[in-house]
């Protein structure tokens, strides 16, 4: 951010990046830099996210005639359950804080490392241990209680492996817990001097609250997969009604962790597109401390809409009032984030790079899956789309249209930073409206049939669905290969791609002011901030020792 | 010793270290109390719903190994809470036996708890189908006595296991005595001890007097 800081890297010469710090297995596998462990964390979850793409391929297949092509019932069962969980606790809920945040938070807010790096490998390791786990009821033949454990079923009827698809999923758990304790102390006590609060770039916000979600969420998913074990391992009467236990007390306690969890997955998703759209849009974020504000709000709010899963679960018609309202009312916050992208684009230059047409698709399929969202937290409407594929086309819309694009807007945006190396352009353009046209034509036949009544989680349906069926299929095929197409752009640039210079993309942020790769110590000296993170407007691109603001925190000497 | 040596990466320096670690720790245990408040939810929730089985299930429990437990337990912090003091002192001697002293006192918890155990097996209180008391209700008692008092265990010998490793550490001098870890452990060990005075009169005061 200050031209100082430019000067003083250019004059010596450069170090040798985090790459080249060490080449063996062992220096990568024993590494307590943040931004090694991002890139192991990313090889993991790109690992899993095929494998629940191979089990959602496998039941998008089976559903294209009404009768099944292959599956038994049972099998179609673990697949989607088996599709739910890993795309869930071991890609969606991991994806952008483990990778880019790790990667990008220490060198956005000016500090060497994040504040435990001990503890960032040690999450690494747990998330390792959680997929062993995983990979095990994947092998032993898988479990069939869906992604969301209920109990009864769980405890006492379901014949999959559910102690071991639970244990795998408390585990990742406390990694998500690591990662959390790590980023909120970082956020707290290792910005640069000069950094203040309001400084912070909005990914770095979006990391510090979705930590905070993490952090006072997932123990209460750990304790309700505990219970579970217990009762189905044990036999120990938590949720069973013919002792005088209640089952509905399993659902408000995982809800109470998963609809936040959701916020876990949306909340770095919105830090992402906070970044690449002033970039690419050549204008300062619209309304910078209404989107800090409303980041908070979400997160906060987030806690408190968890019963809006359970309308039709027996609660109490006030119960149903209070949520609904509640649910409600996180969406302000949720639009204000999208008026103020939409506003950020007015008047500006806009240029379709890759990551800003993932970020474009983002907001328009965030969009759509947040008004649906509002359909679906009205009581009435809720009642008669409650498990159908309306729910499902919603909560893809969010995750899928929402986090993954989201994901692939910043994988792009800073894969130069990243690796030092550039991707094909034009490839990347394509895969990006790939994603977007074979998203759309998966998606929105299954709000269609939904809404007609095709009900979630069945293997057989009747012959009028079958055209939406076999339209959402097809849907499948294409965003398949738009999500394998940068796998091999991306293999291709590491390999033979242009190096990358410092900022690629002209981009104002702190992490584009160090080297492409970063040296392993990110910054030759701790920067002294001196203004915020977003200056693409002519008047803000004065010299910083021209600005004679007294812009200086308290505290800090001149 | 200079405080170099206790000095980590990223951190500038020790003071903000030792902040560090704090802010840390504190946040861990945040996520540890909505760990156990879903069990505390669980139990209010049964509790409401049937008092008169808790009563009677409460009844069975032993009050005698609880109160026992909870003396151990109290000493041990205090033990702990000198031991830091001790270390910011630099008396070496002092902070390593009061840190022998939080272990002993952890051991011999679980020791005590482990005979409770062994009681509550032999009148057959753990869930099941012959469990002797009636109502049904009342093994939602025993159950969650059994999940928070196993759960707490864990989290006790998880604690010796990590002051055991410190005072090693302290004992070889790979760290020196003012290491800001010393901080986290320590509040690790009164969170552990405080779930302990929350679940004392939750299990063992339900309707006594």
């Amino acid at each position: 951010m200050t031209d100082a800081v430019i000067g003083d890297v250019a004059a010596e010469t450069p170090p040798p990046s985090y790459l080249g710090a060490g080449h063996t297995l062992l220096s990568w596998l024993t590494t307590t830099d943040h931004k090694r462990i991002a890139i192991l964390y990313a090889i993991s979850i790109t690992f899993f996210f095929f494998i629940g793409g191979i089990a959602i391929a496998l039941v998008r297949l089976e559903l294209m005639t009404p009768q099944g092509l292959f599956l038994t019932s049972d099998a179609y069962n673990r697949l989607f359950s088996l599709h739910g969980i890993i795309m869930v606790w071991f890609f969606l809920v991991p994806s952008i804080p483990a990778t880019m945040g790790n990667f990008l938070l220490p060198l956005m807010i000016g500090a060497n490392d994040v504040a435990f790096p001990r503890l960032n490998l040690l999450s690494w390791y747990l998330y390792v241990l959680g997929a062993a786990f995983t990979i095990y009821t994947l092998i032993s033949g898988g479990v069939d209680t869906g992604w969301t454990f209920y109990a009864p079923f769980s405890t006492n009827y379901a014949t999959g492996y559910v102690i071991a698809a639970a244990a795998g999923v408390f585990v990742v758990g406390f990694s998500s817990i690591a990662t959390g304790v790590n980023f909120i102390a970082t956020a707290h006590m290792l910005r640069a001097p000069g950094m203040t609060w309001f400084r912070l770039p909005l990914f770095v916000w979006a990391m510090y609250t979705v930590s905070l979600v993490m952090v006072l969420a997932t123990p209460v998913l750990a304790m309700s997969l505990l219970l579970v074990v217990v009762e189905r391992g044990f036999g120990l009467p938590i949720f069973d009604a013919t002792r005088g236990g209640d089952p509905i007390l399993f659902q408000h306690l995982f809800w109470f962790y998963s609809h936040p969890a959701v916020y876990i997955m949306i909340l770095p998703a919105m830090g992402v597109v906070s970044e690449v759209i002033p970039c690419f849009a050549r204008r300062t974020i619209f309304g910078y401390t209404f989107m800090v504000y409303a980041l908070i709000a979400i997160a906060v709010i987030s806690f408190m809409v968890w019963g809006h899963h359970m309308f039709v679960a027996g609660q109490s018609p006030l119960a149903n009032l209070v949520f609904s309202f509640l649910s409600f009312i996180v969406a302000v916050p949720s639009a204000i984030k999208v008026f103020n992208w939409t506003a950020t684009l007015h008047r500006g230059q806009i240029t379709f790079e890759a990551p800003m047409l993932y970020a474009l698709g983002f907001v328009g399929l965030f969009t759509i899956g947040g008004l649906t969202g509002l359909f679906l937290a009205s009581v009435p409407i809720d009642i008669h789309a409650t498990d159908s594929y309306f729910v499902i086309a919603h909560f893809h819309f969010v995750m899928v249209g929402g986090t993954v694009s989201a994901y692939m807007a910043g994988l792009h945006f800073w894969w130069p930073k990243i690796t030092g190396r550039m991707y094909s352009e034009a490839w990347a353009r394509f895969a990006a409206i790939t994603t977007f046209l074979g998203f759309n034509a998966t998606f929105m036949p299954q709000f269609v049939m939904g809404w007609n009544g095709m009900p979630r989680r069945y293997h057989h349906y009747p012959d009028i669905f079958q055209a939406w069926h076999v339209m959402s299929s097809v849907g499948a095929l294409i965003l398949a290969v738009a999500y394998v197409l940068p796998l091999v752009y991306f293999g291709w640039s590491l390999l033979y791609g242009r190096r990358a210079p410092a900022n690629p993309w002209n981009a104002t942020g702190l992490e584009w002011q160090t080297s492409s790769p970063p040296p392993k110590e990110n910054f030759h000296r701790i920067p002294r901030i001196h203004a915020g993170p977003y200056r693409y407007h002519a008047s803000d691109r004065l010299p910083m020792a021209d600005d004679r603001t007294p812009v200086r925190p308290q505290g800090e000497t001149p | 010793m200079s405080d170099a040596a206790a000095l980590r990466e990223p951190w500038p320096d020790l003071q903000r270290q030792r902040e560090g670690v704090t802010v840390g720790i504190w946040l861990f245990i945040a996520s540890e109390v909505l760990f156990f408040g879903a069990l505390f939810l669980g139990y209010t929730v049964y509790r409401t719903l049937y008092p008169e089985a808790f009563r009677i299930a409460a009844a069975e429990t032993n009050v005698l190994y609880g109160s026992v437990n909870l003396l151990l337990l109290l000493t041990s912090s205090a033990a702990m809470t000198i031991a830091v003091d001790a270390s910011q002192q630099e008396k070496r001697r002092t902070t390593l036996v009061c840190l022998g002293l939080t272990m002993l006192l952890g051991t011999g918890f679980l020791l005590v708890k482990g005979l409770e155990y062994s009681d509550d097996i032999a009148k057959g209180l753990f869930p099941g189908p012959h469990f002797p008391l009636q109502p049904p209700q009342t093994q939602l008692f025993w159950a969650f006595y059994w999940v928070m008092t196993g759960v707490h265990a864990i989290h006790l010998a998880t604690g010796i296991g990590v002051v055991g490793v410190f005072a090693f550490i302290l004992w070889r001098r790979l760290l020196p005595l003012g290491s800001p870890a010393i901080v986290g452990v320590a509040t690790y060990w009164h969170f552990v001890d405080t779930v302990w005075i929350i679940l004392f009169p939750l299990l063992y005061l339900v309707d006594r007097s």
